[in-house]
């Protein structure tokens, strides 16, 4: 048998609707005059008011490669983020260190990386994965371009919006 | 070359061109009127539920607006920036590319939105907008049947939504269409029944009449007190039908219009876009266009035959100085504007309705109240005196 929905008893003033509309009108004309009055907290004006400031440490933007304190790409170009990252946004071309460089023992290093920033998800695994501590997902949240070739990190970019961070992984440095 | 002169300084020339001017004048303003009540709309709404809304298109009118607001120099403002929205918004829907599926009845899908305009434009040709400037009547029409008229046009209108859900040959659309006949059927009666017991009170079914009855004798709502003088025991009792009347309208207009809380043709939650789904580009922006239009001809005819039209006390008409006439006509389309925006806070304020309740409060509710408020006027017109 069909369940039967009980309907509400309306009493006369539920029923002309009118005495509802006015008790609406009243809520919704509220928040007009409190909004006219500009007592009311609105979003931020985006692009001339920034959360920048309040950003939180684990905050999750481009990721970047950051250098050590000697100037050198932390990346070996072991490839690892290359093959855990789920979109496939990153390409890298290993290149080798010649025998006479002051860090020799490294052995490799990227000749290219690139990072897709159109496929990039910001998840945070190249991070997560990278032995070296070499690439890390930084604060820069406004990635925009007006081509696909724009939108395409090379190293020199990566590089350059990664920075010096020294202090991480010290294996390399010169044994004192 | 004599008969050419003599024509153009004929009678007829001259309402020829002054009837032109006043339509492409009334054209132009109400067209300036709906783009900018979509604004107001968007605004309204925004400003209701705690949102900005659009506060940056538009070039010099923004920055008046943040100079107002007490903020700084700048391109944009909270409350009165993005006044070129509208503008913005018709070069957009002029540049999409217009689409038209391939499964839709062509003939009817293009016809369709020309028919919703149309209907809502039309109408407006017998509303006197103003009293006179420089002896012309500032109405496109006088015409003797000027309720009527409206009625008959503003109903043509449905043709546009059934056409175009009908050669949508979709399902929503559809749906859409078929919602909107019945509501359009339905709520037809009472708005014509409600005004009969005007006609009755003032005798007479020319628009200009009525507005020159109400500036004698006060507006219908206002009786005697906005001619300056107490209202008469007769008036004082045919406040009661008035006031009712003025209610069934206005509820009845709200229908007519398909806007919320009886904007069942076009529910977006449950009917994607309704009767206008299929449509993009200017068709749709026809379809926009011709709903606003017939908001404006319905405030319009509310104002005329309730408000009292272009009149408002202390102010002279159009015969002592072409300004007064002016200044008549933006009485009138400030009155409009006002019953626009309650058009707008009722709708950002009520839920919609639920179909069955719909239907109940057209057939059962106002019907039968605008039936008995005939009678009821009609006693009062007969007895008191």
């Amino acid at each position: 048998m069909a369940y039967q929905v009980p309907r509400p008893k309306l009493t006369f003033a539920e029923k002309i609707y009118l005495p509802a509309v006015f008790a609406g009108l009243r809520i919704t004309l509220g928040h007009l005059w409190r909004m006219l009055r500009g007592k009311t907290h609105v979003c931020m004006q985006y692009p001339e008011e920034k959360w920048d400031a309040n950003l939180p440490e684990h905050y999750r933007g481009a990721p970047t490669l950051v250098s050590d304190e000697y100037g050198r790409t932390r990346c070996v170009a072991c490839q690892l983020c290359e093959f855990i990252c789920p979109p496939r946004a990153i390409r890298i071309k290993p290149g080798e260190i010649p025998t006479d460089d002051k860090f020799a023992k490294v052995e490799k290093y990227p000749e290219q990386f690139q990072i897709d920033m159109i496929r990039c998800i910001y998840c945070g695994l190249c991070e997560e994965v990278c032995p070296e501590q070499a690439i890390f997902l930084k604060k820069q949240y406004a990635i925009t371009g007006t081509s696909r070739a724009a939108m395409m990190h090379e190293k020199a970019k990566l590089v350059e919006m990664g920075g010096i961070q020294p202090g991480v992984v010290n294996k390399w440095n010169e044994k004192k | 070359m004599n008969a050419l002169l003599e024509f153009l300084h004929s009678d007829l020339f001259f309402m020829i061109w002054t009837t032109l001017a006043k339509s492409a004048g009334l054209l132009g303003v109400v067209l300036g009127m709906v783009s900018y009540t979509v604004y107001a709309e968007r605004r309204v709404s925004s400003l209701m539920q705690d949102r900005l809304g659009p506060n940056r298109t538009g070039f010099p009118l923004s920055v008046v607006g943040s100079w107002l607001g007490g903020q700084k120099w700048k391109d944009w403002s909270p409350i009165l920036g993005g006044l070129g929205q509208p503008i913005a918004d018709a070069m957009k829907l002029l540049l999409k590319e217009d689409f038209t599926p391939a499964y839709v009845k062509k003939f009817y899908y293009w016809i369709a939105p020309g028919l919703g305009i149309a209907a809502a434009i039309i109408a407006l040709a017998v509303i006197p907008f103003g009293s006179s400037i420089a002896g012309v009547p500032m109405v496109i029409a006088d015409i003797d049947i000027g309720p009527l008229f409206i009625f008959a046009i503003s109903s043509l209108g449905v043709y546009g939504i059934v056409l175009a859900g009908w050669s949508a040959n979709s399902k929503y659309p559809f749906l859409g269409a078929i919602r909107s006949t019945s509501q359009l059927i339905s709520y037809e009666l009472a708005l014509g029944l409600s005004v009969v017991p005007l006609f009755l009170i003032i005798g007479k079914l020319n628009l200009v009449e009525i507005v020159n009855y109400q500036v004698q004798n006060g507006w219908m709502l206002l009786p005697g007190i906005t001619a300056g003088k107490l209202p008469t025991l007769q008036q004082a009792a045919l406040f009661v039908p008035v006031l009712i009347s003025f209610l069934v309208f206005t509820i009845a207009m709200f229908a007519e219009t398909n806007r919320l809380p009886f904007d069942l043709p076009e529910a977006e939650t449950e009917l994607v876009g309704g009767y206008h789904t299929e449509y993009s580009s200017m068709k749709f922006a026809l379809f926009f266009l011709g709903e606003y239009t017939a908001m404006i001809t319905g405030s319009s005819f509310i104002v005329t035959l309730f408000l009292g039209g272009w009149h408002c006390p202390f102010i002279p008409d159009g015969s002592q100085h072409w300004w007064w006439g002016l200044v008549n006509i933006g009485v009138f389309f400030t009155k409009v504007f006002a019953f626009l925006v309650f058009f707008i806070f009722i709708r950002w304020t009520l839920p919609r309705f639920r179909y069955d309740q719909l239907m109940k409060l057209g057939w059962i509710w106002l019907f039968e109240l605008a039936l008995v408020n005939i009678f009821l006027t009609a006693l009062i017109v007969a007895f008191v005196h």
